[in-house]
């Protein structure tokens, strides 16, 4: 885990942090449909669609999903033949909830001490950015309450609701956005904490405990995209922000660092504003058309758009706010760059520039400074905002600029943002109101019985106590091998591993190869976690095959490591680890007695060593030392019985 | 009632404690009257809905606070601005179903209570098509639908096209026996001046994913046209591409749930309408174009003494003489293969044909011509008096023969009409690629 910002004392600034972490439950069938849990790949069927908002009870639009509609996206559906059905496709009813999926969020709510509802109520919470080919995704709260320790700190839970996973996104053309529906109706666990997480470290371990309290269950998949976390954050004198999707552990305490640091900027802004002495009033939308200033510029991007009909290019004075658009409220993210998000989200526009890093990008000193001219702007105190593209688009996003730019004097907007693979975040779209969910009428709500309850204690995820004890008297591991892997994200695939092996390879050798092997690897620098696991399984084959030696893994892992794509039998033939026949070996120790039969000549039976360091000078990682040395015995004592 | 319990209305913001130890705020929902009287629901802050059991309550305390919740923390828009229409005039006539659906908050079902001037608020586009009128003339499921609406349907849509020739029609119904009605339609009006399209939808209006806006765009595209039919419009493929004209007399739901559950069957649609282009593309070559000349007729009378029947095996005759006893006159049997019926029967058959009432052969297997005379029990059926349907589809024949006992009262006169190929019900001549392709282990 990377270190914390030395800068920021998290608790100083009133960080509060609540997850939300979703996990693809291992069921038999999806939540809504008989089709199975799988990655199976066939042949698809093929359709397109489009989605629009729809109205609430009070004849009013969910913001998030009116622009979505707005945008005019098309949706391109792949339906794989053996994970998807009529149901996936939206043209059936749901039918009746999967009750093992059910049982397995029960059964986990009890180990958090969340209290399960009397009756669950299946609700649509509007999606309609194409992920759900309803339009909503199916979602019901399961249990209330309960709380979790870690480290000796204690963190409330809010509530555990039960949901089924959304389509898998692919390629966009044009307005046309793929999804391949495999992935949806997976039932999904999702965990929200309380906001009572005070610092980036104990966000990750968090969510590093929840995650293995999962796991523990037995009930949960691995793998890429199995499990994803979002965040609630905030700090004192702000809003909640809500940030979608981090994928990796590893990088939740860098994302929530990240986003503490973009909050307090946008404070520090507001303060700097406010001691320039400007406020909201000072803001106002008043756009000036400088086409012709820029019509024969050399950059690329605004040639570009000034080419499409109606090209226009836009300028906004903002009175006294030179520097502020270039504040750096993220690693490469300016104030500006959160300006350009809104442009894009509300005006679908990409060419969106600010004074602070003009001139750059193709557009020159001199057309800069006859911009400011233009606006009538002071250079040395004046900021401006210049947006090229179709002009109603361009009049749109400026608009949407400029309420961005309002809302810097109240501090931190309330949005939904995504993260990002270096830690950063960007922001995705409004936040959703409670006006999106409604009641899902296709299916009646589910009285959770004595009977649901009794059947689901068989899910409640053992401690991690237990689980140690299992695996230090049941697999022979060593106490602290048996530790370090509770703690282990993969303990569950140590476990199938365990299975799939079980009497041609001891747990102990699977054990210290991942958690004292590849850990070594990749201290040394190399990218061990790149390796799928089919490869990791393969190379355990292999050498449960006796195909490969124990050093063999180990030389395996490193050149697979570097090329992570490539079959391990391929890699092993390759560089010669795979195992020699016993003939073969006897030739080579033959060949390597006779080179050296006068070092035997002077030591006798000592010359074994000797004799052993120089075979495996050739064999390491192609004959088991044991059997080397053993031939090597036999041929020394027939030699010298001879002589 | 305790007093406890009197907090336990709807539309009350409580905070609950309950025996388990749990305390919940939030506010007191209209439950469904069909879920289980032991429970409340209760809408939470964050949108979703829970039950509480009402043994399990330990105490309840009121709360100050208003529904406003139920508005949600975020941004809301205001609905899609109106805007300016134009061209020919369209005329909808809202009957209910699910096209004309919203969430019912009684029943936790689906009802239908959207107006036809709702339906075009939600759906902009359609103001690019025609100028709209619309009127709620019922509002029931189709699966309540009878002959006695089909009279008021069919009164309606003549005295709208006496009184405004040059408007097209549209008629929003449910799907379950939208094809019954269509083929009312068809009989009922003759020498129309204007297209009458028929229209649902199979995912209710209150989902984003809704087939209603894509279908009532093609309704208003076929209405806007120059085919002079009653037909059903709806979707042509589970993509939202293309919809279909489908003939009033030929098209049949062929799936419960399915976006283009309707299909002409043995047949060919009247026209494919591409929604998103605005364009329609006239298939069969006998279409009814519209013309100037000739006056509408209107018969629209309907027996509601017909009855339809599927043969099964064992089915007994006395079946056949109670309907006649119950005054039934016009009965359309189902009947296996090439129109046939357990010989068994035949003689309670011969019964009621002998006694006055109408008997009509089709086929259970939907796709193909009834033939009478290819099997012996064939001959004998037709030698007591069955008519053969043809190739006409046994819910368009049970329709057909309502129409005729409704509007003639000679039998001689009905028995020579049902013969005669009046709204497109008889499908001349059967091409080997009318039958559908099925799969065939092509995973």
């Amino acid at each position: 885990m990377e270190s914390s910002n030395n800068e920021i004392d998290f608790r100083k600034i009133g960080l509060k942090v609540g997850l939300e972490i979703h996990q693809q439950l291992k069921t038999e069938r999806k939540l809504f449909c008989n089709c199975p849990i799988s990655s199976e790949e066939g042949r698809e069927e093929l359709f397109e669609r489009s989605l629009r908002p729809t109205t609430s009870e009070f004849g009013e639009v969910d913001i998030a999903a009116y622009f979505e509609w707005k945008k005019g996206r098309r949706y391109r559906y792949h339906a794989p033949h053996p994970s998807s059905c009529l149901v996936e496709a939206d043209e059936e009813p749901p039918h009746e909830i999967n009750r093992e999926a059910l049982e397995v969020v029960i059964g986990i709510s009890k180990a958090l001490g969340s209290i399960p509802v009397d009756e669950v109520h299946v609700m649509r919470k509007i999606v309609i950015d194409g992920s759900n080919t309803s339009g909503f995704q199916r979602t019901m709260l399961v249990s209330i309450g309960g709380r979790i320790e870690v480290e000796g700190k204690s963190y409330r839970i809010q509530t555990i609701c039960l949901e089924e996973d959304a389509a898998r996104k692919g390629e966009d053309e044009g307005n046309i956005s793929h999804y391949i529906i495999d992935r949806l109706g997976i039932p999904l666990i999702e965990i929200a904490t309380a906001p009572d997480i005070e610092t980036p470290e104990e966000a990750q371990k968090v969510a590093l405990y929840i995650g293995q309290l999962l796991r523990l269950s037995g009930k949960v998949k691995r793998g890429i995209g199995t499990i994803r976390q979002d965040l609630n954050i905030s700090i004192e004198g702000g809003e909640k922000v809500e940030i979608k999707g981090v994928q990796e552990l590893k990088i939740l305490a860098k994302t929530v660092e990240l986003e503490a640091m973009r909050q307090l900027r946008l404070l520090e802004i507001r303060e700097e504003l406010k001691k320039r002495g400007l406020s909201e009033q000072d803001v106002k939308l008043s756009p000036i058309d400088v086409t012709d200033i820029l019509k024969r510029s050399q950059s690329k991007i605004v040639r570009a758009n000034l080419s499409k009909p109606k090209g226009k290019a836009l300028a906004q004075i903002l009175h006294r706010f030179k520097g502020i658009l270039g504040t750096e409220v993220q690693p490469n993210r300016r104030f500006g760059t959160e300006l350009a998000d809104y442009a894009r989200f509300y005006g679908d526009v990409r060419g969106l520039f600010h004074s602070d890093e003009l001139p750059n990008y193709g557009i020159s000193k001199e057309e800069v400074e006859m911009i400011y001219n233009a606006l009538g702007a002071d250079r040395e105190k004046d900021a401006f905002v210049l947006i090229v593209d179709e002009e109603s688009k361009a009049l749109k996003s400026m608009e949407a600029v400029i309420n961005r730019v309002k809302y810097a004097f109240k501090g931190i907007p309330k949005e939904t943002r995504v993260a990002m693979p270096d830690g950063t975040t960007k922001f995705l779209r409004p936040q959703p109101g409670a006006a999106r969910m409604y009641p899902e009428t296709d299916i009646p709500p589910i009285i959770i019985t004595e009977e649901i309850m009794k059947s689901s204690e068989k899910y409640t995820p053992q401690t991690p106590e237990k689980k140690k004890e299992y695996y230090i008297k049941e697999l022979g591991l060593s106490r602290a091998l048996a530790e370090q892997m509770v703690m282990n994200e993969s303990f569950d695939f140590f476990d199938e591993l365990v299975e799939e092996f079980k009497g041609s390879i001891e747990p102990t050798t699977i054990a210290s190869i991942m958690l004292v092997t590849m850990p070594a690897l990749k201290r040394e620098g190399l990218n061990v976690e790149l390796i799928p696991e089919r490869s990791i399984r393969e190379i355990f084959s292999l050498f449960a095959r006796r195909m490969i030696t124990r050093e063999g893994i180990e030389e395996l892992l490193k050149q697979l490591s570097k090329k992570p794509e490539e079959k391990p039998e391929k890699i092993a033939k390759e560089l010669g680890l795979l195992s020699l026949g016993e003939e073969e070996v006897r030739k080579i120790i033959e060949k390597v007695v006779e080179e050296n039969m006068n070092v035997i000549r002077e030591k006798g039976e000592k010359a074994e060593g000797i004799l052993m360091g120089k075979a495996m000078q050739i064999l390491r990682g192609k004959a088991p030392g044991s059997l080397v040395s053993k031939l090597i015995r036999e041929k020394l004592s027939e030699i010298l019985s001879k002589s | 009632m305790s007093e406890e319990n009197k907090l336990l209305s709807p539309g009350i913001y409580v905070r609950i404690k309950t025996k388990d130890g749990a305390i919940i705020e939030g506010l007191i929902v209209q439950r469904y009257e069909i879920f289980d009287p032991g429970f409340i629901t209760l809408k939470l802050k964050n949108g979703y809905n829970i039950g509480i059991s009402i043994k399990k309550i330990e105490s309840v305390e009121l709360l100050n606070k208003e529904i406003e919740m139920r508005r949600g923390e975020g941004e809301i828009v205001p609905i899609f601005e109106k805007t300016e229409s134009k061209g020919k005039e369209i005329h909808i006539i809202s009957t209910g179903g699910t096209i004309a659906s919203k969430i019912d908050y009684q029943t936790g079902g689906v009802k239908p209570v959207l107006t036809a001037d709702e339906l075009i608020e939600m759906i902009p586009e359609l103001n690019s098509i025609a100028k709209f009128k619309s009127e709620i003339l019922m509002s029931i499921f189709s699966e309540n639908m009878n002959p006695k609406y089909w009279e008021k349907i069919a009164e309606r849509v003549a005295e709208v096209l006496v009184k405004e020739p040059d408007t097209g029609v549209i008629i929003t119904h449910g799907t379950d026996t939208l094809a019954y009605t269509s083929s009312a339609l068809s009989f009922a009006l003759r020498n129309i001046g204007s297209p009458i399209a028929l229209v649902g939808s199979q995912r209710s209006s209150d989902r984003p994913s809704s087939d209603s806006p894509f279908n009532l765009i093609a309704a208003s595209i076929y209405a806007t046209s120059d085919i002079c039919e009653p037909a059903v419009v709806m979707h042509g493929e589970t993509s939202d591409s293309y919809a279909l004209a489908h003939r009033g007399t030929r098209v049949r739901k062929m799936h419960t749930s399915r976006r283009d559950a309707f299909q002409s069957i043995s047949s060919l649609p009247l026209a494919k309408i591409f929604p998103a282009e605005k364009k329609i593309e006239v298939i069969r070559k006998d279409a009814k174009i519209c013309s100037k000349s000739g006056n509408l007729e209107a018969y629209t009378k309907f027996s509601e003494n017909v009855s339809l029947l599927k043969y099964y095996p064992g089915m007994p005759g006395w079946i056949f003489e109670i309907l006649a006893e119950k005054g039934i006159k016009g009965i359309v049997i189902e009947g296996s293969g090439l129109g046939h019926v357990s010989t068994e029967i035949i003689d309670s058959i011969k019964n009621v044909i002998d006694r006055g009432t109408i008997v009509v052969m089709t086929s259970q297997c939907i796709f193909g011509r009834v033939n009478m005379n290819v099997y012996s029990t064939g001959r004998l059926l037709k030698k007591i008096g069955i008519i053969s349907g043809e190739n006409m589809l046994s819910e368009t024949a049970f329709v057909k023969l309502s129409w005729l006992l409704g509007n003639f009262k000679d039998e001689e006169e009905i028995t020579r009409l049902f013969a005669t190929n009046i709204a497109g019900e008889y499908e001349g001549r059967e091409l080997l690629n009318y039958y559908p392709r099925w799969n065939h282990g092509e995973q």
